[in-house]
């Protein structure tokens, strides 16, 4: 009696682990997925400045996907962080403040961060109609500050004469954009890496609850300020690396990086490749960059006719059918990490079977 | 007949709620005893759940006070009021939809010890959250669907995780709001087991329709009737007593 009992619950025990477990394991798509980008640094030398731009977009949606996808607070103000973190980026190296850029860099996320703290306080609560309209209009106070504080920000002629330092002091930013890109995307990986981690730990686990049911979430003791203001500076913080970014690969940052659309767009490419999956952001740069090089490049004056069609199109299929289009590569995922698990006990003995089976 | 010793393990006091000109509840001061099998009955719009949500923090009463082992407990949030060992279920499933059972209980255990918070670590880590995991999973008959996204489980089996959910906040008081409600006949076996199995430590207040788990679980009945305590007592005063046949128990007794 005993002895089967057991071994029933070790075994209970141990499935309950390798759930948790599957879900922090690198899959192989992913795996493929960072190396087909690392790859890109020498097999599309040619193409580095829009890479470059879709990382720092990516980068964007990534964050708004912290708290959008994660917490279910939603934005249109997100180009706020992103533009104080592009603006403390001009400013420090403009000044020669903090000349590495990798330490100026670190500081506009820092200034991100503390803005993002600040505010979170007014997201807290609320229908997302209210979180709409106080992003927004957190963003636009911003701009219009901006705008005003010429003297500092440069006003509408944009924050020039901003020169760069080498990265570490070692790779100097060249013309052709090849160590600005390098640069965003290892910025892009750590703290993709970060992003992951801790969406995958207790705490991003009990964001979610929160996000799907805040009345039972907090029926089970789960306490929802401190995280939510915690996401949302964190989210912040990611936006003003991104700005940072933008003016430390471009040596310019201008009202535009605080501006309406892009908070607008940054949500718009995060829709794109889906929330509450990281990737989302990523391949939604992927695709709105390209898709408006392409079609402004075959009809420069209706782009934003296409991406407005695009939008109704995927925001009327729904969020179900772009989870349903997420769910097979998943699950492909999944078949491979099987196929791998499979293969692993053959390849013990001496004659493995997997070899047959393959032509 | 009270003793020094036993503080009701929870206790109202004049306990009031209004909405707008509407009285919800009125002058509610109940008593529930430590380790009790209570059931607060009444028939529909009696106020059965306003006074648990204003129990568990969901509703700020308009009056009154709640003690919980003697502790005024009246102006504590929701979450604080779990961490204070008060757990509830909710009379419509209210789940995580996304998450798994698994990860569902995960959630109330670390915040019960306090590690809901880290977030550089993977969860699933701890063997003792594991090893709980595993109890509620085999206690509630949750394992073989352990697996599966919330949404997708069976009626019962949600009606289940509901009861293990609350269970696993580690409660000195339980309110079951209607655990059975709405779960077919087949699968009622299941709910009621898992009720009658809850360990005789834990206080439990349950709220009923169904006349037949009152009586078979309950030691104590209190009826609310308009908002306002009616009759209380042993569940054979309760079943004898005219009044109460007269208001409510007359229906679903006889039928």
């Amino acid at each position: 009696m005993r002895g089967p009992d057991v071994s029933t619950s070790a075994k209970l025990a141990s499935a309950i682990s390798a759930q948790f477990t599957a879900r922090a394991r690198w899959s192989p798509l992913e795996v493929l997925f960072w190396l087909a980008a690392l790859a890109t640094i020498w097999l599309a030398p040619d193409h580095h400045l829009i890479l470059t731009e879709i990382v720092i977009w990516a980068l964007l949606a990534l964050s708004l996907d912290l708290i959008l996808g994660y917490a279910g607070i939603i934005s249109l103000g997100h180009a706020a962080f992103f533009g104080i973190g592009a603006y403390t980026a001009g400013l420090l190296a403009k000044h020669a403040l903090v000349s590495e850029p990798v330490l100026a860099l670190l500081v506009s996320g820092a200034a991100g961060a503390a803005f993002g703290f600040l505010t979170s306080f007014l997201v807290l609560r609320g229908t997302d109609l209210t979180r709409l309209m106080v992003t927004l209009g957190v963003a636009l106070l911003v701009r219009e500050i901006a705008n005003r504080a010429a003297w500092l920000t440069g006003g509408a002629d944009g924050l020039q004469g901003i020169g760069m330092e080498p990265v570490l002091g070692l790779f100097r930013f060249d013309l052709y954009g090849h160590t600005a890109y390098a640069y965003s995307l290892v910025v892009l990986f750590v703290l993709f890496v970060i992003a992951r981690r801790i969406v995958g730990s207790p705490f991003g686990l009990s964001l979610q609850a929160i996000k799907g049911n805040p009345l039972r979430a907090s029926a089970v003791g789960i306490g929802q300020t401190w995280r939510l203001v915690g996401i949302y500076t964190l989210a912040a913080a990611y936006a003003g690396v991104a700005g940072g970014l933008l003016t430390q690969t471009t040596a310019f940052t201008s009202l535009e990086s605080l501006s309406f659309d892009r908070s607008a767009d940054a949500l718009l490419v995060l829709i794109i490749g889906g929330t509450g999956h990281l990737y989302g952001g990523l391949i939604g740069a992927v695709v709105f960059r390209f898709a408006q090089d392409w079609i402004s490049a075959a009809t420069p004056q209706y782009w934003q006719f296409w991406i407005g069609l695009f939008l109704v199109l995927i925001v009327l299929v729904g969020r179900d059918r772009i989870g349903s289009w997420v769910a097979p590569v998943r699950r492909l995922a999944d078949r491979v990490s099987d196929w791998r698990a499979w293969r692993r006990p053959p390849a013990v003995e001496p004659t493995a079977p997997g070899e047959g089976g393959r032509p | 007949m009270m003793s020094a010793s036993s503080v009701p393990a929870l206790e109202t006091r004049a306990l009031e709620k209004r909405f707008g000109g509407i009285v919800a509840s009125n002058n509610v001061s109940l008593s529930i005893a430590r380790g009790a099998r209570h059931a607060l009955i009444g028939p529909n719009g009696a106020g059965k759940t306003t006074l648990v949500n204003m129990l568990t923090g969901v509703l700020k009463p308009s009056g009154g006070e709640i003690l919980l082992d003697g502790r005024d407990i009246t102006a504590l949030e929701a979450h604080e009021r779990v961490r204070l060992g008060i757990a509830r279920t909710f009379q419509i499933n209210q789940l995580f939809a996304d998450l798994t059972p698994v990860e569902t209980l995960g959630l109330a255990i670390s915040e019960r010890l306090g590690t809901g918070t880290h977030f550089w670590r993977v969860p699933g880590t701890r063997p003792e959250v594991v090893d709980e995991i595993a109890a509620l999973l085999e206690r509630f008959r949750l394992a073989d669907v352990m697996h599966e996204r919330t949404a997708v489980l069976p009626y019962g089996k949600q009606r289940l995780l509901e009861i293990a959910l609350a269970f696993a906040c580690r409660p000195r008081v339980l309110l079951l709001d209607e655990p059975a409600a709405g779960v077919p006949e087949a699968e009622r076996h299941e709910i009621l087991a898992a009720v009658a199995g809850l360990p005789e430590d834990v206080t439990v207040l349950l709220i009923e329709h169904d006349m037949d788990i009152v009586f078979t679980f309950a030691d104590r009945i209190s009826v609310l009737v308009n908002g306002q305590l009616f009759v209380e007592g042993t569940p054979d005063a309760v079943a004898r007593d005219p009044r109460v046949k007269a208001v409510y128990l007359g229906e679903s007794l006889d039928a």
